[in-house]
């Protein structure tokens, strides 16, 4: 299968500090990948690095040209005070079709309501979003995703502080998504989750740990080995000597572990 | 006849008091729904800070020129310019959020102004940068408000979704688009223009008193972006006029008078609003089936 997004040796982080380290690999035309990590591992950090909203600290994350995106941010990232219904927030989806000035045509419209009840939210079009319960949010959120009709899809933690109904419904359409053939590439913590619905995994703890078909990824030894991942900030922590590999695997070694 | 004497005769036989009711009206179909957004965007006391902050640019211009609005405008203009951009700048490049570097700038400005004014000038004269005269419009500043007004409204209609994909969701305009920085200094930019706008008529403190009050107001009434900035400016002309007409019959400052005008409607929307305290403590009291 053709690439889609590539790493090659990609750092992404903050204030000089890493929170992706190194990271090499293909995320391939038309995969499902659950991405695994603890807390700080840089699962988010990879998402806005794809997204291009953080600029790579060395290395490059370069994605195919034919691509088209939709990124999901977390929750937390949203006004939920703002005055907006949700057909406002769903409609935001057109965004890559009529930018900011373009007109919107019945055809538009007709996309946004399939979107709607694609997600279970017929009906709810004029409630104001401060009235959704975070089930309810996600699902709009989704239905914005549905109108997008992006080929690369990208979901930060979409299944946090949401019912199991919500999850297996919201779980369908993942899947959906994948049958037709677009690349799809979520956050995940539930590992059961992951093993029961997603083809491939990356297991992460700043570089990558495992990369590849879920179960295999997801093997007692490699979760053990990311469990030593030490969710550190350092001040003082050595700097990294990108041009010989053998020190610079050495700068890295966490803590503890010779 | 009462009615018409109250009402309709300051306006219809008075050229001032027309003059001001335009300018008035013009200043409110732009300023209104600019505070909308300030207020949307949690920058409520953001327009205050940028009001001080023009002091020093219209003080350059006093001070050069003397009291001509021209100078004093553009002065208020780069000044305001200067920090809304390096406020900005500071926020986007440094650790420190926008609020911090925006009480810095304004306030080194405003010491710049005071101290610029002094250099020149009576209190007199500050009293006028400070607090406008709304009764003394000519035709050169009732000129420029249009042009402002009609500026913004453009701006306002060219921008719109992109302004509220930045308010409701900015990691997902950043996500779509290149447009969310720009659009945020556009918007800063349409904020110092009303605020100048504003200051022949207001002055620089009280201008931001018409752009923020109504929206403020409004708020209470409508949970549409579109109804709650037509609400704004409807709240505002009628602050204008009930403030000329009670600075005509009391003989009170002009400024004050519509400010504290648009003030009695935030104190009735408060209670009164469709989504105020009244109608909620009502609500509280029954409840639907689901």
């Amino acid at each position: 299968m053709p690439a889609c997004v590539t790493f090659e040796d990609l750092t992404l982080g903050y204030n000089s500090h890493p929170a992706v380290h190194h990271l090499n690999g293909v995320v391939q035309k038309g995969s499902l990948t659950a991405v695994v990590g603890a807390n700080g591992s840089g699962k988010s950090t990879l998402m806005k690095g794809i997204v291009g909203i953080l600029k790579p600290m060395s290395g490059h994350c370069s994605i195919a040209a034919d691509v088209t995106l939709a990124y999901l941010p977390q929750q937390s990232e949203l006004d939920r005070s703002f005055p907006a219904r949700v057909i406002d927030l769903v409609t935001l989806g057109l965004w890559p079709r009529r930018g900011l000035l373009g007109r919107y045509n019945s055809e538009d419209r007709k996309s946004v309501a399939d979107a709607l009840s694609a997600v279970g939210l017929e009906g709810f079009e004029k409630r104001p979003i401060d009235t959704l319960s975070g089930g309810q949010l996600q699902r709009a959120l989704f239905a914005r995703v549905l109108v997008q009709d992006a080929n690369l899809i990208l979901l930060d933690e979409p299944f946090n502080a949401i019912d199991a109904k919500t999850v297996a419904d919201l779980i369908g359409l993942i899947k959906r998504w994948h049958g037709e053939e677009r690349t799809v590439f979520v956050v995940v913590h539930d590992l059961d989750l992951v093993r029961e619905h997603f083809p491939d995994a990356l297991l992460l703890a700043r570089g990558s740990v495992a990369w590849g078909e879920a179960r295999k990824t997801l093997s007692s030894e490699n979760l053990l080995r990311a469990r030593q991942f030490h969710e550190a900030w350092d001040e003082d922590a050595p700097w990294c000597a990108t041009g010989d590999a053998h020190e610079h695997d050495r700068a890295h070694q966490p803590r503890g572990v010779a | 006849m009462l009615l018409y004497d109250w009402f309709i005769a300051p306006f219809a036989e008075f050229a001032f008091m027309q003059r001001a009711l335009l300018g008035a009206v013009l200043l409110s179909l732009s300023a209104c729904p600019v505070g909308v957004f300030l207020m949307l965007r949690r920058m409520s006391l953001t327009g205050d800070a940028m009001a001080h902050a023009l002091l020093p640019g219209a003080a350059v211009g006093f001070l050069l020129y003397g009291l001509e609005l021209l100078p004093m405008t553009l002065g208020g203009l780069i000044a305001g310019m200067v920090v809304a951009l390096s406020a900005g700048a500071v926020s986007r490049l440094t650790i420190q959020k926008e609020d911090a570097s925006m009480a810095a700038f304004y306030l080194i400005s405003l010491a710049f102004g005071v101290l610029i004014v002094s250099l020149r000038g009576s209190n007199v004269d500050l009293m006028h940068v400070l607090f406008g005269t709304v009764l003394a419009l000519n035709d050169e500043a009732l000129s420029l408000i249009g042009g402002i007004s009609f500026f913004t409204l453009a701006s306002l209609a060219i921008f719109w979704r992109a302004l509220v994909a930045e308010c409701l969701d900015p990691l997902f305009l950043r996500s779509v688009s290149r447009l969310g920085p720009p659009v945020h200094f556009v918007f800063l930019g349409l904020v110092v223009l009303n605020l100048v706008g504003g200051f022949q008529a207001l002055g620089t403190l009280l201008s931001v008193g018409l752009m923020m009050v109504p929206a403020a107001a409004a708020r209470f009434w409508t949970v549409r972006v579109h109804p709650m900035c037509a609400l704004a400016i409807g709240f505002g002309i009628l602050s204008c006029v009930s403030g000329l007409l009670l600075s005509y019959h009391a003989s009170l400052p002009s400024g004050p008078a519509i400010i504290l005008s648009a003030g009695v409607l935030y104190i009735i929307s408060i209670f009164a609003g469709a989504r105020g305290l009244l109608a909620s403590r009502v609500r509280s009291r029954s409840h639907r089936t689901a």
